[in-house]
């Protein structure tokens, strides 16, 4: 019960969290190098883990299919799986757990401490918000490069897909291609992509809101970080199921 | 502005700040209850209290960083309990705090630390803002470490940025938050004579937190002691030597005694010079 009242109080806190930032983020002037400079570091600086693990994640799933599929002599079939289970599901998740958890424990652990260093009270102290200098430079960031990193863990999931169905099912790579291009509509790219933007608008205000959070000097800093990459994860995986729903419902009624 | 420091000045002058009947709890931890508390143009205010029983609580709720539960804080004859957008901002522009453990902003160079404040309320072209930090540096005794980040700053140093930076701006009021708490001696010298220079030459008034009662003798025109959730004193050394008040003499135990007024005098010189 009284758990149940402490995470009410969070969604609270964050809800509030995003109508300050959505309103700092249309006060002028715009503040283009704090994003530029978030863009760079959280964005590009992920492209690594996003590559990596869409590689794998995509080569499992073909290993698992081609081999899966055999006694049904579905084999064939395997391009369109992997991909389709790519675009839609595994590429923004898979992307959104673990750029998550690197760039949302870096908020965290940036803005706890400056919060415990009252470098936050200065900011506001010396004349700024502490939400448009710190919140809102983040959230567009991610908002803005979730959606890119989803697009080229999309190619390189399939790409390695791809590889292993060649090998294993004996395919050309002319015939995956042609097949996942065949299979693809843009409705599933999108329902991808739009659910990939809702996830960095989580992995950025989570980050945030407990990195504002932080009390109790370095060790606190400590504490929060592990809580923001538990809470990310969770917020990730439950509400895609939630945005799943909501984009299937949009694509049937256009 | 007012530059005459040597008399107290409550009996002919409105203060420019008051909290009146300041209520303030962090959930079950009552902080404050009925705040009373008048800050005179001019003057050095020196608080002291235990630690942990608010002080720093206490500036923040001045401008606006902490909310206070209930009662009223004045500054300029304004409401700042309520205060928001420009009119925050102005306050906050003439009401300038040094934080407790400096609070530099360790992604950025001195002079960046130093610009931030004047980039934030417009003042002056990028030019005038260089010179600016030049000047202020200098004030503090360190000219010259611009291009420095604070990582390679020594304690007292990064308090003498954060003073620096605090007030670049030129602000009427300045809060101290423990301005030589675990500072060497000289640096402690250095300090008290700069906020004695900022009151005797520009008229700064001056809101000093401190535990170092030596600190307090050497610049204190009033002291107020925080005790039972309140101001439990306020007044001159004198009185406050002189009151009947055992925990407030056990405090006041706690340093070594007056100076006499020619140390007084030198330290605000040394100050200068460093
Ligand atoms: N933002 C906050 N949230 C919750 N509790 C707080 C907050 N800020 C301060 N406190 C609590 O309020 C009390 C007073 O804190 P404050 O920092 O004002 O003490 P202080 O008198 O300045 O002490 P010191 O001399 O050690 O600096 C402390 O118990 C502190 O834990
Ligand atoms: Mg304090």
């Amino acid at each position: 019960m009284n758990r149940a009242l402490l995470l009410l109080g969070h969604v609270g806190g964050v809800a509030s969290l995003t109508g300050r930032t959505f309103k700092e983020t249309f006060r002028s002037p715009f503040e283009t190098k704090l994003l530029v400079d978030q863009i760079d570091s959280s964005g590009i600086g992920s492209w690594s883990i996003a590559v990596l693990t869409a590689l794998f994640t995509g080569a499992v799933m073909a290993m698992q299919f081609a081999i899966g599929l055999e006694p049904y002599g579905a084999s064939l079939y395997t391009g369109k799986l992997v991909s389709l289970g790519i675009v839609k599901e595994l590429g923004p998740t898979l992307t959104a757990v673990l750029v998550g958890g690197r760039v949302g424990a870096g908020y965290t652990a940036t803005i706890g401490s400056m919060n415990v260093t009252e470098q936050v009270d200065a900011i506001a102290a010396l004349g700024a918000d502490p939400v448009r200098k710190l919140v809102v430079p983040r959230v567009l960031a991610c908002i803005i490069a979730l959606p890119l990193l989803t697009i080229l863990a999309d190619v390189v999931g399939c790409f390695g897909g791809m590889l292993i169905t060649m090998d294993e099912v004996g395919v050309t790579w002319r015939f995956f291609v042609d097949q996942v291009i065949d299979t693809l509509s843009v409705g599933d790219i999108l329902h991808g992509l739009g659910k990939s933007v809702f996830f960095g608008y989580f992995i950025a205000i989570i980050g945030c809101y407990v990195g504002l959070n932080t009390r109790g000097g370095t060790e606190g800093v400590g504490r929060s970080t592990t809580t923001t990459v538990v809470a990310i994860s969770i917020t990730v995986l439950v509400s895609n199921f939630f945005l799943t729903q909501l984009f299937f419902a949009l694509a049937s009624h256009t | 502005m007012s530059t005459d420091t040597s008399t107290p000045v409550q009996a002919q002058e409105e203060p420019i700040i008051s909290f009146r009947g300041v209520d303030k709890a962090f959930g079950e931890k009552v902080i404050y209850r009925n705040l009373d508390l008048d800050i005179y143009r001019g003057e050095v205010l020196t608080v002291i209290g235990g630690s942990g029983m608010g002080k720093s609580v206490m500036l923040k709720m001045l401008i606006g960083l902490l909310q206070s539960d209930s009662g009223s804080i004045q500054a300029f004859g304004e409401e700042v309990t309520t205060m928001k957008g420009q009119k925050l901002l102005g306050m906050r522009r003439r009401v300038a705090m040094l934080f407790q453990g400096a609070a530099l902003f360790d992604s950025m160079s001195v002079a960046e630390n130093i610009k931030y404040p004047l980039v934030e309320h417009g003042w002056g072209t990028p030019a005038e803002q260089d010179d600016r930090v030049a000047e202020v540096l200098e004030m503090v005794g360190m000219p010259g470490i611009e291009d420095l980040r604070p990582s390679e700053l020594s304690g007292g140093m990064k308090k003498r940025v954060g003073l620096a930076r605090s007030i670049a701006v030129k602000p009427e009021v300045i809060l101290y938050d423990e301005p030589t708490t675990g500072l060497d001696p000289l640096n402690v010298r250095r300090i008290n004579g700069l906020i004695l220079r900022l009151q005797e030459q520009l008229g700064v008034t001056s809101v000093v937190v401190t535990h170092d009662m030596d600190s307090c003798f050497t610049v204190t025109d009033r002291l107020a002691f925080l005790h039972d959730l309140k101001m439990g004193f306020v007044g001159s050394i004198e009185q406050a030597k002189a009151a009947d008040f055992p925990a407030l003499q056990e405090f006041l135990q706690g340093g070594r005694g007056v100076l006499g007024d020619e140390e007084i005098a030198g330290l605000a010189e040394d100050g200068v010079n460093q």
